[in-house]
C-alpha cells in the first residue's frame, strides 16, 4: 500500500510539472502583453523600463525557470492587472468558489439520487419516464442561459432573490462564508442552483440507471425470496450498490464544479476565482491565469489521487492485488 | 438501414426531435433567403428601431442596434451548426483515425496516444478550450481548433475500445489469413464494424461542442462580433435583462436550448437503437 502510494504520488507530481510547463509555454505565447499593459502614449524609454520590471525581456525558458523557482515557494508573480501577488490574489477568492461548488454538490446529489432511486424502481411509470426525460434536458440546457432564464425570473420578475454578488460574509474560522446568514443564503442559492444542474442531471441518471441495474440482479431475486420487504431490500441492499458509483463520480465531478464556475460566477458576478479567470484573459493578465491553472491542476490531481487511494483501499479486490 | 430507420421512428419523441433538427437546419440553410433582413447589413438598421418589444413588424423584437432578431437568430444558427458540423467532422476524423491505428498497432503508439487522451479527459472540456482560446485569440477557425483539441480524445478512445473488440473475432481473422494488405483489412473490415458506438459519440459530442462554442462566445472569448453566434446574440442581450428587456436574450438562447435538445433526444433514440441491451430500460 505504501509503495502504491509513493508511485502514485510520483506520478501526481509528474503529472504537475508536465502541466505547468504547457500551460506556462501557451500562456506565455499569448501576444505581447506590453501593448496592453503600457501607455499607449509611453515612449520608447517607459516601455523598456516597465518591460524590464516586469522581466519579460528574458528568453522564455528563463522566465520558465524563474516561474518554477518562485512557484515552488509559493510566489506565482505579481498581477499586471492589480499589482499585488497573484497567488494572495487567487486564495482571497477561492472560498468564494469552494463555497459555490460545494453547495452546487449537495443540492445535486440530494435532488438527483432520490429522483434516480425513483425512476430506476419505476422505469415504465409515468413519473420515471418524465424524469428520465427532464434529466436528458438537464444535460442539454446550457448552464449560462438557465443562469439568465434564473435571473429573469426569480430577481426581475418576482423580486425574490439578488442577481448579483456574494451578499454579507461572515466570517468562519477566518474565511469568509455567506451560509451562514439569510442574507448570504438569498445571494448563494440562484448560483448554486445554476452550477448544480448538470450533476443533477448526471445523479440523477447514474443511480436510476445503477437502480434499475441492481434490480435485476440475484441477490436482489435471493432477498426477495427470503421474504424480505421491498423497501428494505431498497434501502439496504440496491442503495449501498448504487451509491458507490456515484460517489466516485460525485469526486471527480467537483473538479469540473469548479471549472463550471467560471459560467456561473461571470453571470452571478459571483466574486470568485473563475470570474477572476474570465477577467484576467480579456487583459492579459498572465501571472493570474498562470496562478489559476496551476491551482486547479494541483486540485485536479489531488481529488483524483485522493479517490484512487480511497477506491484502493475500499474495494476489497484492489485492495488484495495491492497487498 | 431501413430497420433501424422504422425502429428509430418508432418513437415519437425522436421522431418529433429529428424532424425539428431538420426544419433548424433548413432554416439555417435558407437564412439569407428566409430572413426578413440582412442583420448585419448596417444600411437595413435603423437605431430607432432599437430595443422594440415583439409585435407584428420584429416578431420576435429587436437588439440595441435596432437588429430584428429573428433575423440574427436565423443566422446565428448558421453559425452555430456550421461549429457544430466542422467540430464533428475533424474530431471525428482526427480520433478515429488515432483510436483505430492505436489499436491495430498496439505498443509505444497506442501507449502514447492513450496516455494523451487521458491525461486530457481528466480536465474539464471548458477549462482546455478557455486556454486555448487564450492563447489562439478569437475566430471562427480558432474556436473550431479548440474544440477539435478538446473533442478528438472521445472518438479516439471510443474508436479504440471498439476496434480492440472487433479485431478479436474470427472475421478480421479471415481476412488476415486471406493476406489482405493491412490498409484494406483496418479501412474496409475493421472500420465499419465499429461505427455505432461513434455514431453515438459524435451525437453527443456535435451537441456538447455547440454547447461549448456558445458558452465561450457569452464570456466573450469565442467568436468575434463579425460573426455572432447564439452565444453572443444572449450575451448581447444579458445587460438588458435587468430591466426585462428580456427578448434579446431569451429567444437566441431558446433557439439554441431547442436545437441542443432535438440533437440529444434523436442521439439518445440512436443509442436505443443500436445497443439493444439498453432497451428494456426505456
Amino acid at each position: 500500500m505504501l509503495r502504491y502510494l509513493a508511485v502514485r504520488l510520483l506520478q501526481a507530481l509528474a503529472a504537475l510539472l508536465a502541466m505547468s510547463a504547457i500551460v506556462f509555454a501557451a500562456v506565455y505565447a499569448i501576444g505581447n502583453p506590453v501593448e496592453i499593459l503600457v501607455n499607449p502614449q509611453a515612449d520608447q524609454q517607459e516601455i523598456a523600463r516597465a518591460v524590464a520590471a516586469l522581466g519579460l525581456d528574458r528568453p522564455l525558458p528563463e522566465q520558465y525557470l524563474r516561474f518554477l523557482a518562485h512557484a515552488a515557494t509559493g510566489d506565482l508573480g505579481r498581477s499586471f492587472a492589480f499589482d499585488v501577488p497573484a497567488i494572495g490574489l487567487i486564495l482571497e477568492r477561492m472560498p468564494a468558489t469552494l463555497e459555490l461548488a460545494t453547495c452546487a454538490m449537495l443540492i445535486a446529489l440530494a435532488l438527483g439520487l432520490p429522483l434516480g432511486l425513483w425512476a430506476g424502481l419505476r422505469p415504465r411509470s409515468a413519473t420515471g419516464r418524465a424524469i428520465a426525460g427532464l434529466s436528458i434536458l438537464g444535460f442539454s440546457l446550457p448552464t449560462f442561459w438557465v443562469g439568465l432564464m434564473l435571473i429573469l425570473v426569480f430577481s426581475v420578475q418576482l423580486g425574490w432573490l439578488p442577481s448579483a454578488g456574494r451578499g454579507p460574509t461572515i466570517p468562519l474560522l477566518g474565511v469568509p462564508v455567506s451560509f451562514l446568514s439569510l442574507e448570504g443564503w438569498r445571494h448563494l442559492v440562484l448560483p448554486a442552483c445554476n452550477l448544480a444542474l448538470f450533476n443533477l442531471a448526471l445523479v440523477t441518471r447514474l443511480a436510476r440507471a445503477g437502480t434499475a441495474d441492481a434490480m435485476r440482479q440475484e441477490y436482489v431475486v435471493f432477498a426477495r425470496a427470503k421474504g424480505l420487504g421491498e423497501a428494505h431490500i431498497v434501502a439496504t441492499h440496491v442503495a449501498k450498490n448504487v451509491l458507490i458509483p456515484i460517489i466516485t463520480v460525485a469526486g471527480l465531478e467537483f473538479g469540473s464544479l469548479i471549472a463550471f464556475a467560471v459560467v456561473t460566477e461571470s453571470i452571478f458576478a459571483w466574486p470568485g476565482m473563475g470570474k477572476l479567470l474570465v477577467d484576467s484573459i480579456n487583459v492579459l493578465d498572465r501571472p493570474v491565469i498562470v496562478g489559476y491553472l496551476c491551482i486547479v491542476v494541483v486540485m485536479f490531481v489531488a481529488i483524483n489521487l485522493a479517490i484512487d487511494v480511497a477506491y484502493a483501499w475500499l474495494d476489497p479486490r484492489v485492495r488484495g492485488a495491492l497487498a | 438501414m431501413r430497420r433501424l430507420a422504422l425502429d428509430f421512428a418508432a418513437s415519437r419523441v425522436a421522431l418529433a426531435a429529428a424532424a425539428l433538427l431538420a426544419l433548424l437546419a433548413l432554416a439555417a440553410l435558407l437564412a439569407p433567403w428566409a430572413a426578413p433582413q440582412n442583420p448585419y447589413d448596417l444600411a437595413q438598421l435603423d437605431l430607432a428601431n432599437s430595443r422594440l418589444a415583439p409585435g407584428a413588424r420584429f416578431w420576435l423584437g429587436t437588439d440595441d442596434q435596432g437588429r430584428d432578431m429573428l433575423s440574427a437568430i436565423l443566422y446565428g444558427l448558421r453559425t452555430s451548426l456550421t461549429v457544430g458540423a466542422v467540430t464533428t467532422a475533424c474530431a471525428l476524423a482526427l480520433g478515429v483515425a488515432l483510436g483505430v491505428t492505436s489499436a491495430w498497432l498496439g505498443g509505444g503508439f497506442e501507449a502514447l496516444v492513450m496516455r494523451i487522451a487521458d491525461l486530457q479527459l481528466s480536465f474539464p472540456s471548458i477549462l482546455i478550450a478557455l486556454v486555448l482560446l487564450a492563447l489562439l485569440g478569437q475566430g471562427l477557425d480558432k474556436i473550431v481548433a479548440a474544440l477539435v483539441a478538446v473533442q478528438w480524445a472521445y472518438y479516439a478512445r471510443t474508436a479504440r475500445a471498439a476496434a480492440l473488440v472487433e479485431r478479436r473475432k474470427d472475421y478480421i481473422e479471415a481476412a488476415t489469413a486471406l493476406a489482405l494488405p493491412g490498409r484494406t483489412i483496418v479501412l474496409r473490415h475493421l472500420l465499419p464494424n465499429c461505427l455505432p458506438p461513434i455514431v453515438i459519440v459524435a451525437g453527443v459530442q456535435t451537441a456538447a461542442a455547440i454547447t461549448l462554442e456558445a458558452t465561450l462566445s457569452f464570456l466573450g472569448l469565442g467568436l468575434p462580433i463579425t460573426e455572432p453566434s447564439l452565444g453572443l446574440l444572449v450575451a448581447n442581450g444579458f445587460a438588458y435583462i435587468l430591466s426585462g428587456q428580456y427578448w434579446i436574450s431569451v429567444f437566441p438562447g431558446a433557439a439554441l436550448v431547442v436545437l441542443v435538445v432535438a440533437i440529444n433526444l434523436s442521439t439518445d433514440r440512436l443509442r436505443e437503437v443500436l445497443d439493444p441491451r439498453s432497451r428494456g430500460l426505456y
